[in-house]
């Protein structure tokens, strides 16, 4: 099953042909809680390691895993659970990037468990207003969208399309 | 970075666009209207109501996170609070305000001022018994279900029925912690 409604399956907007120069992002994902990927789409990945349903799986887990270490490691929070012990969503800190030599990814949750994640160069500084943008986009073009099912795939054109415009327009 | 407050209920409803607010009532109206002529069992109608109130509630969520801006609250004291002074506003652009708490914190009542839906409606002797605000008591609880919050809405005066205001009580069931969804299947 694929789970992805972007790149390769329907007509989209081309992919930058050029240096990457313009286009400082790599991949987009949006999860639900549940761990469904509503959205995938990918600029520029020259490594594909994975097929998707494992690469999407990894990604949510190691999300999942990263904001519980966060929160557990939280040296302002007085009260904490056992290292393992579900939370949550929303409850203590978030974590929002983290940065390698290669690449950045950005993260954000909402509190009703949407989460949106985007790999970037790793020159781009705080996205948390992008991720936000995005956020609306995906209100504006999908939840209110009565044709999609919620905690199925995103197959909405409209909102490939902005994400994709706004995805494009972010600076380093 | 101190987090931004959460936008207040006013400000967002005046920056959406309207729609006329009859067209509003009478739509609904003619909903209800349909729903009992197919149905034709009161019982029936409130809780077709209750499920598309909840199909609304678990959309309704994230445009009220994003507009409204609103972080994750710290109890349920602040969740009522949140849904009367800032969704009810925000959706309705009618003010409510949050009384009866009970002992442990889990129960409340929402208290609406007034109430769009119900302009221009009475109740006749064939439909005693019906909620017809139904509606908003699913998508409250579709709303909260969507933030892990499992809870119980039901009308404890109803205008239409002979009470002297609109009364919703919300009961706080249980918080559903996140958990891995990927059985162990690495």
């Amino acid at each position: 099953m694929q789970f992805f409604g972007g790149s390769e399956l329907s007509p989209s907007p081309p992919t930058p042909t050029g240096t990457g120069t313009e286009n400082n992002s790599h991949m987009i994902y949006i999860f639900n809680r549940n761990g469904v990927c509503l959205l995938y789409r990918e600029w520029i990945r020259p490594l594909h390691t994975l097929n998707f349903q494992q690469d999407h799986k990894l990604m949510f887990g190691l999300l999942f895993s990263l904001k519980s270490l966060a929160a557990k490691m939280d040296p302002t929070c007085a009260d904490k659970g056992n290292l393992g012990v579900p939370q949550l969503p929303g409850q203590g800190c978030s974590f929002h990037s983290f940065r390698t030599n290669t690449y950045k990814l950005n993260f954000m949750e909402t509190p009703s468990g949407i989460k949106f994640i985007l790999v970037t160069n790793p020159g781009t500084g705080d996205l948390r207003e992008t991720l936000k943008y995005i956020y609306n986009l995906y209100v504006e073009y999908v939840a209110n969208n009565p044709l999609y099912t919620p905690g199925t795939p995103i197959r909405c054109e409209l909102f490939n399309t902005a994400v994709n415009q706004h995805v494009k327009s972010i600076s380093s | 970075m101190t987090a931004a407050a959460p936008r207040s209920g006013e400000a967002i409803f005046s920056s959406f666009e309207r729609v006329n607010a009859e067209l509003f009532t009478l739509t609904y109206g003619a909903i209800v209207r349909q729903l009992l002529t197919d149905l034709e069992e009161v019982e029936e109608v409130n809780k077709q109501l209750d499920q598309m109130g909840y199909n609304i509630g678990i959309r309704l969520i994230d445009e009220f996170l994003a507009k409204s801006k609103a972080s994750r609250c710290v109890d349920f004291k602040e969740t009522s609070e949140m849904i009367a002074k800032i969704g009810f506003k925000m959706f309705l652009g009618v003010s409510a305000s949050v009384v009866n708490w009970d002992a442990d914190g889990s129960c409340c009542s929402i208290i609406l001022e007034d109430n769009p839906l119900v302009d221009f409606v009475e109740l006749p002797d064939t439909c005693q018994g019906l909620y017809y605000c139904n509606v908003l008591s699913g998508v409250i609880r579709g709303a909260l279900e969507m933030v892990a919050m499992k809870t119980e809405v039901t009308w404890i005066r109803d205008v239409l029925r002979g009470d002297d205001a609109y009364e919703l009580q919300v009961k706080l069931l249980k918080q559903i912690p996140e958990e891995y969804p990927y059985k162990n299947d690495e």
